[in-house]
């Protein structure tokens, strides 16, 4: 065993650390939460230039790095609170051509988004508290060469600000995953507004056409690629709120050093204390139980169960984290000017994420 | 033993409800506004004036107070009907910091003139309260605030900053804590209480946005604010006796449960007509509604006492931290069952139930700070309440 990180995740550990330091100070969070598409092109730009686009994508698609080398970086990217499209884009987008598309589809798309010239997102949900394969009611029909989708999906991560949306439909066999031009016609965007800033859209095809080429994987299949993609995302997920609640823990034991009340640093009494120790177990236990799914993923191994678990537990443990940060901060962690309020809305926004824990509590029981 | 309200009690309720049908705005019924996250509503300072002014025409913010301060010598349990009924109606109007605070210490602290002065303006519901007891560096510590009145005259001179102010926006009145002796030992001893018209020159209030996105509190800054002797409650370096009975008043002023009782009726009612009443969903449900009776009996019994000429003591802190802790618990829990819809703002599309869910949500991060923290209520329980012993 080792609980380490290798040479090469602490590099990248460091090398988004220091661009997220450089490149998104706590201004520019704010400015991102209140654009109305959620990501800057011109940050967008920067990233694709030091290759985390293309983490976890195969060295030949222009990729870099594997599944741990992408959670290390969730992780940074969730310390630093960081509002994109990366999630959307490298942990849906890519990781559900990985897993369903053809050689040449890999081809034409992998490169593009590890170039930071593509995003694609993924519309799933049609409901807001599952990912269920019964869920799925969109309908493919063949027409012509290819098929015709209708169909409304809610909670579109990005769509606002994506290229290529891939679409989960019905189409004859079964569920089909569907890969097109989010400009196609007969595809609507309408923004919803989150309270974390993130941005999501509902869309809606009406009669959208597609060609035979634009299906992903093979027909009827689709929910299989789908339990994998949502396997590796929901770590990810688990790695952005290992980042986040371990940040609000520094920020909270710092604030409780400092703050002082009847004579004392609050960080002195007792009542303080036991919160910050079952904050303490709450992170420690967030991050190894994330890194062992993240590690059985990586090595090829059977992680349902480990998947389950940590998307249970780190969910409600980092709940518990900002919590608890809240009230040790008292009135001043209430406030709009505070950047603590970023941390929680996005903590409960991506606890509640692809499903929420519903799915996972049924794998583990 | 008896756990009903009496005939009279009922006809009240009965009353304030019929009332209510007709006046309480439509816009926040449909909407389901909880007192707690009015001010997410653009007009609520104008709907809250409206609302109190009829209540105080028909003498209810003033029922259970003595015939000689122009009540009707009502139990307590009328104020309760009254905040319960407007919890139902999601009808602003009750202030909270007068009627429920200031009222009730001027009663017990105030001079006869004091009385007269404000409590029929409190009455009428046309002069509303806040209270400036918060600093920057001194929350929970409240026997250590600094900001300082010095005696001149006829006047004391007040300098410094408060900060936390609810309502400072648009209140009339002010209820101030400042020091008035640097060199009290204990410092407690050097506190004095003020009355304070806030038209006075020198006052200063600046807007602070909560998480929620709501303006509900203040910061307050005071430049050489005169204020008249006669507008010290309960003698020179003796506020801090009042601020003590003020809290007991203010732990009780509110009806946490209420609101937590009627958010939880309406989450289920909207839970099934969405589907989303799974067996799991149900469990919670019937949790958070056992915890609503025990949260109600434990503010019953406060008013009870109070009926009875007993000064409640650890039993409000109990009773306050059981409440705002329980509609707390409602709130979150609420985000969950909705799952992804949770966290759609207030003017998103496809936002569930008018956009309380994720509005109660963020302001009810604040439950377990307001009134003193929940740390606070606990230590008054164990110490005053079960006589454990004080660290020094
Ligand atoms: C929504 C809202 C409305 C408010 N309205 C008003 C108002 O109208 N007027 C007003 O004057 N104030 C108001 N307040 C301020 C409120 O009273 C204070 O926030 C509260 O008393 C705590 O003070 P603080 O925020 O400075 O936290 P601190 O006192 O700094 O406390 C920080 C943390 O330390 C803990 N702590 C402190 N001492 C101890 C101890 N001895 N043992 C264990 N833990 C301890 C606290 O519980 C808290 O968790 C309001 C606050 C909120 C959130």
């Amino acid at each position: 065993m080792d609980f380490a990180l290798n040479e090469q995740q602490e590099m990248m550990q460091t090398l988004a650390r220091d661009f997220l330091a450089g490149e998104y100070p706590e201004k520019v969070l704010r400015a991102v939460a209140e654009s109305e598409t959620g990501f800057d092109p011109r940050l967008w730009k920067k990233l694709a230039e030091t290759n985390l686009l293309g983490l976890s994508i195969p060295e030949e698609y222009g990729g870099v790095g594997d599944f741990l080398d992408l959670t290390v970086v969730l992780e940074e990217m969730g310390r630093a609170c960081f509002i994109s499209p990366f999630f959307t884009a490298v942990a849906l987008g890519a990781g559900t051509i990985l897993e369903a598309g053809s050689a040449e589809q890999k081809a034409y798309s992998l490169p593009a988004i590890a170039g930071g010239k593509s995003i694609v997102t993924l519309a799933v949900a049609e409901t807001s508290t599952g990912h269920f394969a019964e869920g799925i009611r969109s309908v493919a029909t063949r027409a012509g060469d290819g098929f015709a989708i209708s169909g409304t999906k809610l909670f579109v991560p990005d769509a606002q600000a994506a290229d290529h949306i891939i679409w989960a439909a019905r189409a004859e066999t079964g569920i089909t995953l569907f890969i097109l031009d989010i400009k196609t016609p007969g595809i609507t965007i309408r923004p919803l507004k989150t309270i974390s800033g993130e941005k999501q859209c509902e869309v809606t095809f009406e009669n959208v056409r597609v060609g035979q080429d634009q299906v992903l994987g093979y027909i009827g299949q689709g929910w299989g690629y789908l339990e994998k993609v949502l396997e590796r995302a929901s770590v990810a997920t688990c790695a952005e709120m290992v980042g986040m609640a371990d940040h609000v823990l520094r920020i909270t034991l710092d604030y409780a050093r400092e703050r002082v009340a009847f004579g004392h640093p609050i960080g002195a009494f007792q009542a303080i204390q036991h919160r910050f120790a079952d904050m303490a177990v709450d992170v420690d236990g967030s991050r190894f139980v994330t890194y062992q799914a993240a590690w059985r993923i990586n090595s090829g191994l059977p992680a349902e169960r480990e998947v389950a678990a940590a998307r249970v537990w780190v969910t409600e443990a980092c709940q518990r984290v900002v919590n608890s940060a809240h009230q040790i901060h008292g009135a001043i962690g209430f406030t709009e000017d505070h950047v603590l309020h970023f941390y929680t809305k996005k903590v409960r926004a991506r606890g509640l994420s692809l499903g929420g824990i519903g799915y996972h509590l049924g794998k583990l029981s | 033993m008896d756990f009903a309200f009496t005939p009279e009690e009922e006809a009240f309720r009965r009353e304030v409800a019929e009332f209510l049908e007709k006046e309480a705005p439509r816009e926040y019924r449909e909407k389901k506004v909880t007192y707690f996250d009015m001010a997410s509503q653009p007009d609520w300072i104008a709907q809250h004036r409206r609302m109190a002014e009829k209540l105080g025409e028909r003498g209810w913010l003033s029922i259970h107070w003595p015939k000689e301060y122009g009540g009707q010598d009502k139990s307590p349990f009328f104020r309760l009907i009254l905040r319960e009924e407007l919890t139902r109606y999601h009808c602003p109007g009750y202030d909270s910091i007068g009627c429920g605070i200031v009222a009730p210490a001027l009663m017990l602290k105030g001079s006869e003139e004091q009385k007269k002065r404000h409590l029929p303006g409190i009455a009428s519901g046309r002069v509303m309260w806040c209270e400036t007891l918060s600093e920057p560096n001194h929350g929970s510590d409240l026997a250590a605030i600094e900001v300082f009145a010095r005696e001149e005259g006829d006047y004391f001179i007040v300098n410094g900053q408060k900060i936390w102010t609810t309502n400072a926006h648009f209140a009339d009145w002010n209820a101030l804590i400042a020091r008035t002796d640097r060199n009290a030992n204990p410092p407690y001893r050097g506190l004095t209480f003020f009355l304070l018209d806030m038209k006075t020159p020198g006052i200063t209030v600046n807007p602070i946005i909560n998480m929620a996105g709501h303006h509900e509190f203040n910061e307050v800054f005071f430049e050489d604010v005169r204020i008249p002797k006669e507008n010290v409650v309960g003698g020179v370096n003796r506020g801090w006796y009042v601020v003590m009975s003020l809290l007991d008043y203010e732990r009780t002023s509110d009806v946490a449960y209420a609101v937590a009782a009627t958010y939880l009726e309406e989450l289920e009612e909207f839970a099934r007509e969405c589907d989303l009443l799974t067996a799991a969903a149900k469990d919670r449900f019937a949790r958070l509604r056992a915890e609503c009776q025990v949260a109600r009996l434990l503010h019953y019994r406060v008013a009870w006492m109070q009926s009875q000429g007993k000064v409640p003591n650890y039993e409000s802190a109990m009773s306050k931290m059981v409440s705002f802790e329980l509609l707390q618990k409602v709130c979150r829990f609420a985000v969950e069952l909705c799952g992804e819809s949770g966290v759609l703002a207030e003017d998103s599309l496809r936002v569930p139930m008018h956009g309380r869910i994720a509005s109660c949500y963020l302001r009810s991060f604040g439950f377990s700070l307001e009134q003193g923290t929940s740390e606070i209520d606990r230590d008054v329980i164990a110490q005053r309440g079960l006589g454990l012993p004080r660290l020094r």
